[in-house]
């Protein structure tokens, strides 16, 4: 090292291409980066890429971070680490991890091009929460509108499934069609050809992800999951009991009401008959009178179709169910399938399917109640592919025909009339209170254990109406009630909930 | 078998004199070990480290051919210890671990090694995990450095910089009887770069050449009086001869004006970040051009005083940039300036936080305080940081804090391990939460949601020695404590810290040995009671043997995982059986990414051959589903996930099972011993089906149908 003081060096305003990844382990967020660096490298650029793997590689978010420069000869040095606010390029191979690049500052208007799948992959906090705890995907899409320069975002992941690839081949193909680097097609295609693997699905799919990008940008908002399927109500339905439904829908009911009850009917002579079906409308009726059609309609359904044997053994016997799961396990004309069901009745189901005195009976002999939860309180591998199995659930299946004389069928039908009658109560005083009490129904589902936790939280919000119905706040409280019900599965948010309103004044 | 193979960037390894290689930073450092005569070489796996010790195994081969001798070392004192080898030879050896953790392991040796010093260049590659990405606390491997006087490099993180660190590392060694540490960061591991190669160079004195002339001499045993001669040799002669290499073949490099105003002295490794804030500031180029003098520690211990002093003096300032804490090297800078009686004022904490990463944005931060405060003419014409705080503020960005979901590292699709947990839970549903002690692994993930099991870590294989206070439970006085271990943490040290210290104790204590067939976390390497065949090393060593060897009574072995309920059911027995002393139950099934990477090519091969294959998948009837999701809180499996269907009926979204499924049974196990819904089925795909299959399920078939066919016509439904 010489120590002559240099003169002050020109400095050269040449700054490198920075693009930063964010996957999840096993998305190929590393092919992708290989993929690049291959380009850059093969186009005579200087290229440097890094990551922190790591555990992080098992499901984990992951970041990938490169840079490259076309060099003036001299050795360049470069950056191992994303800088926020000084990202040209950010790869998101999947919808929040988009959100979480534009938290991390990475995503900038400045210079920030955002190129990202917009399918979703829950994260374990979004699916264990006993309702529906998904984030709202509209924030990413708005939130990229304001924090990026530009943002590409379509399914990157359906779009490669389609043609039996990977994301990282379709977000490589939006990288391309995106014209932020300035190499042509043919040089991203050629990195993936020296790649050697999966060639042809990979190709294919960057050519959809090319055109993608270079198509319209959607201006719709992001929704979660899909819409709902009303069917149009038909004119006739080929059968004397069904075309009577038909016509008191449409006489005794306001058209807006039509789909929902259309719904509730369909369900409820799948599930039982006609004749039930004609006593739903019957109870839906009395809360048309005060705005609260629509609630009752799905939720008087939801209640009287529960859960129970004979439902689960009809559903896992029909035959389009059958012909769906050989289509959802892509099984060929050449492959067989077979099927295990996992079932594990207790002694409470068999109860249940006794006529009702006989079933008080035994439920008021712990001994007898005890032997028959002794013989049948065991997992059962119920294997539905074979004679045996489907003739055992098909005979369940034919106990619909006796469902209204079972005990079950009586416990939740004095349930269900205990709860609209409350409802029913308040429906002319207090009619948004009324409408989020039947909507709180949606608490009740489940089977044995979870089940009964449901039940039991309906059954404690419920109780909170007497301390509710004298608020003009009641049924924003009620809602909360119900919302707070599904954060945890023990209960303690409700729990919390029923101390506030415990505590409030009367407003 | 790793899981990542670099079978294909090993052939790299044999590049010559003159070559150009393409390559990770690991395959560098490998390369450069074969550049400079190593005879052997050692470690333990652990990021971000992990692939040095999977080329190595990789370049198998290459290793026979030039004589040198590799080791799966079993922990990194194993590794530490095998340096021994270059206290009386001139035997160059290499070894590597994930610091600081591993060099916490090792330091028994290394006191040793360090005290004995070396004939041989012995260098310790640690991985030094720091900062994003690492899986470890936060410390700095530096003051192993200076406790035990190992010289320590930290080179400037680029393939050409690393590599010249390994080749003058041996000679630094060799030329001050020392060991020598080179810290390498996560990143700079991982880099993708590329250097020109050397030939490669066979050992000139051979490992067998020292097996066959055994030489020993008290004097480098550490015992009384030999180990006061060592500290006074370290600091009389070792020191200085170090620190004469380091100057004379001027390993610390200067950059920049060197007659400037203000300087900064540096460790190699945060020469790229440096130069990136420096550029943020106008103050330099991406080329290295720089208006701000540099000194570039490649060697961070010890420091070359006259150097410093060169560097420092004349200047108004310098800051010492120095990544993690405490700041050892500003202190003996400050130490070296007062002493010398320099005036040059000393900045470093004081505008830089004391821990944490020294990201470009926080360099950016503390660069400017320094130079606004002792050379502000420099920022005259600075142009505007990059800045993210506008875009941050902005409410629609902002309000993504709400629903971007944290996503933390979890157990993998169809892992062996999540069964067991799911056992736990049902367990604690049962009998009351316990105390839970965690140990080092994948099996690690069940602190976090759903299961939320574990309370403590203390180490590698320390899971059970961490429930040692605990042991007072006899009598029923208490819930009995359940320690975690894993495989891996089981050979590292587990057996005896773990287990044999709970059986002389009569630890009243369960002990779960999660087996999973390799050393899963750290990328499936292979170990003791590894289930594969392998060639270099003896495998299939029994846990249960060695289990019993010890001295534990009561074991028992659960050699399928996905039973939930047989897991569960043995969870109870350990946790409520009279029995006195350690309950051990080892739970063994093989890890699933290592499996199905293994068993997919067979599989396919098989298939395309026309051979019966079953392939299972599992599935949940979406109208059966409720949608309460009490499968996925037992659960956690990425391919278990929720959707939104179109029935109008429905609230909630339903449980749904993606095509990523790979049969595991988690799933329908779980539902049966939980009680839970039965919306599962499994799906039994059968490829190539035989002729009795055939038949049978045409029969089958045909009964189904007109059953199904005989209600659908009685059934008054709407179409």
């Amino acid at each position: 090292m010489n120590d002559v003081a240099p003169l002050r060096p020109a400095l050269s305003t040449a700054r490198p291409i920075s693009l930063a990844i964010l996957a999840m382990g096993g998305q190929g967020g590393g092919v992708l980066a290989d993929w690049i660096v291959a380009l850059g490298e093969a186009q005579g650029w200087h290229v440097q890429s890094t990551s922190v793997p790591g555990v992080a590689q098992r499901t984990g978010a992951t970041i990938y971070y490169i840079e490259m420069l076309k060099t003036d000869g001299r050795q360049p040095t470069l950056s191992l680490m994303p800088m926020p606010g000084d990202v040209d390029i950010v790869l998101a191979a999947e919808l929040m991890e988009a959100g979480r690049s534009m938290l991390r500052g990475l995503v900038t208007p400045e210079r920030t091009v955002l190129i990202a799948s917009t399918h979703r992959s829950l994260a374990v906090s979004e699916k264990s929460a006993p309702g529906d705890g998904e984030g709202d995907p509209d924030l990413v899409r708005l939130a990229a509108g304001t924090a990026a320069r530009r943002v590409i975002a379509f399914d990157m992941q359906s779009l490669a499934e389609r043609v039996g690839s990977v994301i990282s081949a379709a977000m490589f193909g939006a990288l391309a069609g995106s014209g932020r680097l300035p190499f042509d097609r043919d040089a991203f295609e050629a990195a993936i050809r020296a790649g050697g693997k999966g060639v042809e699905p990979s190709l294919r799919a960057f050519s959809l992800g090319f055109e993608a990008a270079r198509g319209p940008v959607s201006p719709r908002p992001l929704r979660k999951g899909i819409e709902k399927r009303f069917d149009s109500l038909p004119d006739q339905a080929g059968h004397p009991a069904l075309d009577a439904l038909l016509a008191r829908i449409r006489s005794g009911f306001p058209d807006v009401l039509h789909p929902m009850l259309f719904a509730g009917v369909q369900r409820l002579v799948a599930y039982q008959d006609p004749a039930y079906a004609a006593e739903y409308l019957d109870l839906v009726v009395a809360f048309v009178a005060h705005g609260l059609g629509e609630a009752a309609a799905k939720y008087i359904a939801v209640a009287m179709a529960y859960d129970d044997v004979i439902r689960v053994a009809d559903l896992k016997t029909t035959a389009s169910r059958f012909a769906r799961v050989q289509d959802e396990m892509a099984v060929t004309d050449r492959q067989l399938l077979a099927t295990t069901e996992f079932m594990h009745p207790r002694g409470e189901e068999v109860v249940g399917l006794l006529p009702v005195r006989l079933g008080r009976a035994v439920m008021g002999r712990p001994g007898v109640f005890r032997l028959i939860d002794r013989v049948v309180n065991r997992p059962r591998r119920v294997r539905t592919h074979t004679v045996f199995w489907f003739g055992v659930l098909y005979a369940v299946a034919g106990l619909r025909r006796h469902r209204r004389a079972m005990l079950r069928h009586a416990e939740e039908m004095a349930h269900r009339d205990a709860w609209l009658a409350e409802a029913m109560r308040l429906a002319p005083v207090h009619p948004r209170l009324a409408g989020e009490m039947l909507a709180a129904r949606r608490l009740v589902k489940g089977y044995s254990d979870t089940h009964a936790r449901g039940l039991g939280k309906f059954d404690r919000v419920m109780a909170a109406v007497p301390l509710l119905e004298v608020r003009a706040d009641g049924a924003d409280w009620m809602r909360r009630l119900v919302l707070a019900a599904q954060a945890d599965e023990q209960g303690r948010a409700l729990d919390g909930a029923l101390r506030t309103i415990a505590t409030l004044d009367v407003g | 078998m790793a899981e990542r193979s670099f079978s294909r960037e090993v052939q790299d390894l044999r590049l010559g004199a003159g070559d150009e290689l393409h390559g990770e930073g690991i395959l560098a450092i490998t390369k450069a070990l074969l550049q400079s005569g190593v005879s052997y070489v050692g470690g333990y796996q652990g990021a971000p480290i992990s692939h040095l010790m999977d080329v190595l195994a990789d370049a198998q081969g290459l290793l026979d051919e030039l004589g040198v001798h590799f080791e799966s070392s079993a922990s990194e004192a194993a590794a530490a210890a095998t340096l021994a080898a270059s206290v009386m030879y001139p035997l160059r050896g290499a070894v590597t671990w994930k610091s600081t953790a591993g060099t916490n392991v090792a330091s028994d040796a290394l006191s040793n090694l360090s005290s004995s010093g070396v004939l041989g260049g012995a260098l310790i590659v640690i991985g030094e995990d720091y900062g994003e990405g690492s899986s470890i606390m936060q410390e700095r491997s530096h003051a192993f450095a200076m406790k035990s006087q190992i010289w320590l490099m930290d080179p400037r993180p680029n393939l050409p910089s690393i590599v010249a660190a390994v080749e003058a590392g041996f000679e630094l060694s060799e030329a001050s009887s020392t060991p020598v540490m080179l810290e390498v960061r996560i990143r700079a591991c991982h880099v993708h770069g590329s250097f020109r190669t050397k030939d490669n160079v066979k050992p000139a004195f051979t490992l067998h050449d020292a097996l066959n002339a055994p030489k020993r001499d008290t004097g480098r045993i550490v015992l009384p009086p030999a180990s006061f001669i060592h500290e006074k040799d370290k600091i009389e002669r070792r020191w200085p001869a170090a620190v004469a290499f380091i100057r004379d073949r001027q390993l610390n490099e200067r950059f920049g004006p060197q007659d400037a105003e203000i300087g900064l002295i540096l460790q190699g490794g945060m020469y790229n970040v440096t130069l990136r804030a420096l550029q943020q500031l106008g103050l330099a180029d991406v080329y290295g051009e720089s208006l701000v003098a540099m000194y570039v520690l490649n060697v961070t211990y010890p420091l070359v005083d006259d150097e410093v002093i060169a560097f420092a003096a004349g200047k108004h300032a310098v800051l010492v940039i120095e990544e993690g804490q405490p700041e050892f090297l500003e202190q003996a800078i400050a130490t070296l300036l007062r002493r010398r009686d320099i005036q040059t004022r000393l900045s470093g904490k004081d505008v830089l936080p004391m821990a944490g990463e020294y990201t470009a944005e926080v360099l950016v931060r503390g660069l400017s305080t320094f130079i606004t405060t002792h050379d502000r003419r420099l920022l005259g014409n600075a142009p505007p940081v990059p800045d993210p705080g506008p875009t941050l503020a902005e409410p629609a960005v902002a309000a993504l804090a709400k629903v971007v979901p944290p996503r933390p590292a979890g157990f993998c699709t169809g892992c062996p391990e999540r069964p067991i947990f799911a056992a736990m839970k049902l367990v604690e549903q049962e009998l009351g939460p316990r105390l839970v002690s965690a140990d080092i692994g994948c099996h690690l993930f069940s602190i976090l949601p759903p299961f939320e099991l574990g309370a403590t870590t203390m180490g590698y294989g320390l899971g059970p020695a961490s429930s040692s206070a605990f042991n007072v439970t006899s009598g029923g006085r208490g819930q009995r404590p359940l320690s975690v271990m894993g495989d891996g943490g089981f050979w590292h040290n587990g057996l005896t810290s773990g287990i044999g210290n709970a059986v002389y104790n009569k630890q009243d204590g369960v002990i779960l040995v999660v087996d999973n067939f390799y050393s899963a976390a750290t990328g499936g390497q292979d170990i003791l009671s590894s289930r594969a065949f392998n060639a270099g090393r003896a495998t299939n060593n029994s846990l249960v043997t060695a289990i019993r060897g010890i001295g534990v009574k009561w074991v028992r072995h659960v050699n399928r995982t996905y039973n939930v309920a047989q897991m569960r059911d043995i969870l109870r027995e350990a946790f409520t059986t009279p029995e006195g002393g350690p309950k051990v139950i080892v739970a063994s099934s093989e890890c699933m990414l290592n499996k199905q990477r293994r068993i997919r090519p067979l599989l396919a091969a098989a298939r395309k051959a026309g051979k019966r294959q079953v392939v299972e998948r599992f599935g949940v009837d979406s109208d059966v589903c409720t949608g309460d999701h009490a499968c996925i809180r037992l659960s956690g499996c990425p391919s278990l996930s929720v959707k939104h269907t179109d029935d109008p009926l429905r609230d909630d979204p339903v449980a749904v099972i993606d095509e990523s499924c790979v049969g595991c049974g988690n799933c329908g196990e779980v539902a049966e011993a939980a009680v839970l819904c039965p919306s599962f089925y499994r799906a039994d795909v059968i490829h190539n089906p035989s002729w009795i299959d055939r038949t049978l399920a045409a029969l089958r078939t045909r009964v189904i149908a007109a059953l199904q066919r005989r209600r659908a016509v009685a059934r008054v439904v709407f179409a």
